[in-house]
């Protein structure tokens, strides 16, 4: 065993002497020019490693906010429309797949993160105007003597369909003239060809 | 739908500045004979008619906009942003799908080998391509494009930009990646042996590809 660790170390000597002997390895700093090559190479070495992990970084964030765009947009929908399209670029040569570079993932980045934001403000108005319509619904409720045809789209309330919420008189007449108040929700869409 | 097992899907190169900016890309690729009796480009037989008509009925139309949250295709669409492509204005290849059901009312037949590749995308999420394997030569792979390099063989080939990523093989590139195939390598009505590709991004565990693969080439291998 020593024998064989002992030859493989022959064998590595060998390939790192030239032809002819006597030089030292290219990475020796037996000269000044080697030695500024060398440290040269390092730098743009440890420069493009800093740079892909730049970009790495950077994946990870587009990333991050595209799911975050999506999971707003999947729950508010249909309330939330997308907002248009971040490459303003038509499509063409510029828009295939590619390795893009720092300055390019930093634009989408920032982009993605501006129409994040724009989202979440809309997010946030279309939140206070459900809480807005649902207090109205519940003093409806509460009080329809108050609130006569006052009328609660059900979209309003964050819900699908063409329903709404209103406050009419029972017994109709009857009930305008007695006070007999009451909150209705009505059928729903209206039919394509009409109800015949 | 009976015939042999299909092969074990092969894992595609990749060009050393593809794997060190994109890690946790993969390429699997398989090759097949096609089996089935009609042509590749016309009318799917009952049983991949039946599977489609069935399909259609699933997919409804909140489904085009929740789909983008699911994991595998949210993975499309996150890769998508990553190689410069806005998922908004070039669709990840589910959410075209799903937006032409919508738009169509149904997923209309566009052929037999597009119905079964249609087939394996909506059930897996992954989408998978077909080149004609005469057209192939060694192993499939990913690489960017060189300048001036032209996409295909044929007579006259489109040029691709500097720096496209590619699918190529030992001869030069046949597709843009989620993109175009070259002309003159898709398959034709009477090709004889397929060569399926998909494409495994970050957040898609290679099973679904496998598994997409797997259904595709065991629709084209039945008799």
């Amino acid at each position: 065993m020593i024998e064989q660790s002992q030859s493989v170390a022959d064998r590595e000597q060998d390939a790192n002497e030239e032809p002819g002997g006597g030089m030292p390895p290219f990475d020796a700093p037996a000269s000044p020019v080697f030695a500024s090559r060398a440290s040269i190479a390092t730098e743009v070495g440890r420069a493009t490693d800093a740079e892909r992990a730049a970009r790495a970084t950077l994946r990870r964030q587009i990333a991050k906010l595209e799911q975050e765009l999506s999971g707003l947009l999947a729950d508010r929908f249909p309330f939330l429309a997308a907002p248009p399209a971040i490459a303003a670029a038509p499509l063409g040569a510029a828009s295939g797949p590619r390795l893009p570079g720092l300055g390019e993932l930093e634009a989408v980045r920032d982009a993605l993160a501006a129409r994040l934001q724009e989202l979440r403000t809309r997010a946030a108005q279309r939140g206070e105007h459900e809480r807005r319509a649902q207090e109205l619904l519940e003093r409806m409720r509460l009080e329809p003597g108050r609130y006569r045809y006052y009328r609660v789209p059900v979209r309003d309330l964050g819900g699908t369909g063409c329903g709404v919420y209103e406050v009419r008189p029972r017994h109709g007449l009857i009930g305008m003239l007695a006070g007999w108040w009451e909150l209705t929700l009505s059928s729903g869409c209206p039919l394509g060809k009409g109800s015949r | 739908m009976t015939g042999p097992a299909p092969a074990e899907p092969a894992v595609g190169w990749q060009a050393p500045e593809v794997e060190l900016e994109l890690p946790g890309l993969q390429m699997l690729y398989t090759e097949v004979e096609v089996r089935r009796a009609r042509s590749l480009t016309g009318g799917s037989p009952p049983d991949v008619e039946a599977r489609l008509r069935g399909l259609s009925n699933r997919v409804r139309g909140a489904h085009a906009i929740g789909i983008r949250r699911e994991p595998i295709p949210a993975a499309y669409r996150v890769f998508f942003r990553q190689v410069g492509i806005d998922p908004d204005l070039q669709r990840t290849p589910i959410e075209a799908a799903v937006v032409e059901r919508m738009l169509k009312g149904g997923f209309l037949t566009g052929g037999m080998l597009d119905d079964i590749l249609l087939i394996s995308l909506l059930d897996t999420g992954v989408p998978v391509w077909a080149l004609d394997a005469a057209g192939v030569e060694g192993p499939l792979g990913i690489r960017t494009s060189r300048e001036g390099e032209l996409l295909g063989r044929s007579a006259d080939p489109p040029l691709l930009p500097d720096g496209r990523l590619v699918v190529a093989d030992a001869g030069g590139a046949l597709a843009v990646l989620f993109g175009e195939r070259a002309p003159g390598h898709e398959p034709r009505a009477r090709t004889a042996r397929v060569t399926l590709y998909a494409v495994v991004v970050p957040g898609v565990p290679a099973l679904y590809a496998e598994e997409a693969l797997w259904a595709s080439a065991s629709a084209l291998l039945a008799d």
